[in-house]
């Protein structure tokens, strides 16, 4: 059995034609109630593959509520409601056949806090494999070298496999997190601030690596950081109460903002 | 005018009385904390004295790798501690296995999958289960549990290992419920909302992520919940009967350490006599089996401690 190489599986499905992007998420009128809390109100956000998607805005506005509602995580909070369509490669997210579990499969996220599991850095990278049915050592073997490589932190935690993930710095554990969510070799990659809790160097190395890891997968992150978001992304979507004010590319958000608020929000006026 | 609120701090400052108090409370606090230091240090001694009596009328050989346990008999007494160790662990084995998966089961439901209305009425109801007087459960085993096991098997006789072990089991339910919910409610939700977002299932979660995190409190609470079944003694006193026996039968009458000490002390014999200080060479055992036990709580709750 051999593994399949995901960079070129990608190229074939996702570039049939150049210059054509494809989306891997239609947001329709999304809306979202936490009780009584209207927290989104009418998203329409198309997502393309291969793209670095960043999604700012002030504390509150949603952002974090929108990127967990991709993968559906944002149903552990009690209480939530939904309404309007999250189309993701086609099939509504929310539909009552699609299994949640299909879905984090295909779409991995990173979040805010580094979290790894209480196992040594091995049983991290293998648990996603391993519970979606693979056994062989040999190929988890492989796969826990080549996610340790693809999130950079291979050359320094190749000798101490076997430690406990709890035993390395902050910023490894984040990359450690980012190599457990490549383990299954996801189609989108979610990330919620994934550099809030890390210093400046870390930080850098996880910006980096977000842009090689745009080569293969379709990445959405949020950011409360507006230099990161200008650095990395392709795209952003600026979030204010619960609404897109503004969505478009980068370089047009932040060199030509079209909307007073996001104006403001860049310059620094509020938020 | 009235003084400065300086003058007056210091004028009461000067009040020998409360220098005095003060150096006073730590010496009353030690003698109070001592209370409980002395006493057992007290019960250890003379648990060894009376011992060591023992010992020079039975020999320390005979004692340990005896398998006959005949105190009352007229010809020769013999003291093999042995039928008295195997009827505790019979008794201790089958409340293990009855307590252990329904304890982490019930745990595993309450941290995972109850609601908060179901934790706050179920944790409650487990508590009471904890509260029954151990009399009470005895009474349940002889006269409801065991006429149930006869009605289906029917070779089980009155007194025996199954019925006082089950219900034993079920007092050290609420024990290990109540410790591993502790233990498993305390691994922190991002960890378990890491294994959601890679497609597990609840179960995959709680299995595979929480019950490995809490492994040591786990552990430590079956460890606390086996040294509290070693030392039951109304429950195997009322329903296990009181024929020590060396051998592996389950179904029929047996003795555990704390019950052959119970019918000592219930007057079978009188002071002075070996059968006497026979009691305290198995109550020094009961301890070391179970201060064994607490040992290793503590032990594997240190090794298998999970970083998070």
């Amino acid at each position: 059995m051999t593994m399949t190489i995901k960079a070129d599986k990608k190229k074939s499905a996702a570039t049939p034609e150049q210059g054509i992007k494809v989306p891997v998420y239609q947001t329709k009128e999304l809306n979202l109630w936490y009780g009584e809390k209207h927290a989104l109100k009418n998203i329409d956000l198309d997502i393309n593959e291969n793209e670095v998607t960043a999604i700012i805005g002030p504390s509150g506005c949603g952002k974090s509520t929108y990127i967990k509602t991709l993968n559906r995580m944002v149903e552990l909070v009690p209480s939530v409601k939904t309404s309007g369509e999250i189309l993701y490669r086609d099939r509504n997210i929310f539909s009552s056949d699609y299994q949640v579990e299909e879905l984090r499969t295909r779409v991995g996220m990173v979040f805010q806090k580094p979290n790894p599991f209480p196992k040594s850095i091995y049983d991290n990278i293998a648990y996603g494999p391993r519970i979606h049915g693979i056994k062989n050592k040999k190929i988890l073997d492989e796969i826990v070298e080549k996610s340790l490589r693809g999130a950079a932190i291979w050359d320094e935690v190749k000798d101490r496999l076997n430690e406990n993930a709890y035993s390395i710095s902050g910023g490894q554990q984040q990359r450690i997190c980012i190599a457990r969510a490549l383990a299954i070799e996801p189609d989108v990659i979610l990330m919620d601030e994934p550099t809030s809790a890390l210093d400046p160097i870390s930080t850098l190395k996880v910006e980096e690596l977000v842009q090689e890891l745009k080569e293969d997968y379709s990445i959405i992150i949020v950011t409360h950081n507006m230099q990161q978001a200008a650095r990395i992304s392709d795209k952003t979507a600026f979030f204010l109460n619960g609404e897109v004010i503004e969505f478009d590319e980068t370089d047009a958000i932040f060199s030509n903002p079209s909307d007073k608020r996001t104006e403001d929000y860049i310059s620094g006026r509020f938020g | 005018m009235r003084t400065s609120v300086q003058e007056m701090i210091a004028q009461s400052k000067g009040k020998k009385n409360k220098k005095f108090m003060e150096k006073m409370i730590p010496v009353i606090l030690f003698l109070i904390a001592s209370v409980s230091v002395l006493t057992t240090i007290g019960i250890v001694v003379t648990l060894v004295i009376e011992t060591i009596t023992f010992f020079t009328r039975v020999s320390v050989a005979d004692f340990l790798f005896g398998t006959t346990w005949l105190p009352f008999s007229n010809k020769q007494e013999l003291f093999g501690i042995w039928p008295l160790i195997i009827g505790t662990l019979k008794v201790t084995l089958i409340a293990v296995i009855v307590a252990v998966p329904i304890g982490i089961a019930s745990a595993i439901y309450l941290s995972e999958y109850a609601s908060e209305t179901v934790r706050r009425i179920v944790k409650p109801v487990l508590e009471v289960l904890a509260g029954v007087p151990t009399i009470v459960y005895g009474f349940f085993a002889l006269t409801f549990v065991t006429p149930l096991l006869q009605s289906v098997f029917p070779e089980i006789k009155i007194f025996n290992a199954i019925s006082p072990g089950i219900v034993v089991g079920i007092m050290i339910i609420p024990m290990i419920a109540s410790l591993s919910e502790d233990a498993m409610s305390s691994v922190p939700k991002q960890i378990r909302e890491g294994a959601l977002a890679m497609g597990s299932t609840k179960f995959e979660v709680a299995w595979k992520i929480t019950v490995p995190a809490a492994l040591s409190g786990i552990i430590a609470s079956i460890v606390l919940a086996v040294s509290r079944a070693i030392g039951e003694t109304m429950i195997v006193s009322l329903a296990g009967g009181s024929t020590p026996k060396f051998n592996g039968d389950f179904t029929d009458s047996i003795q555990t350490m704390t019950a052959y000490i119970v019918q000592v002390s219930k007057g079978d014999a009188g002071y002075g006599t070996t059968i006497y200080y026979s009691i305290y060479a198995v109550g020094f055992t009961l301890f070391i089996f179970t201060m064994l036990m607490n040992i290793l709580a503590g032990y594997v709750s240190k090794r298998f401690r999970e970083e998070y």
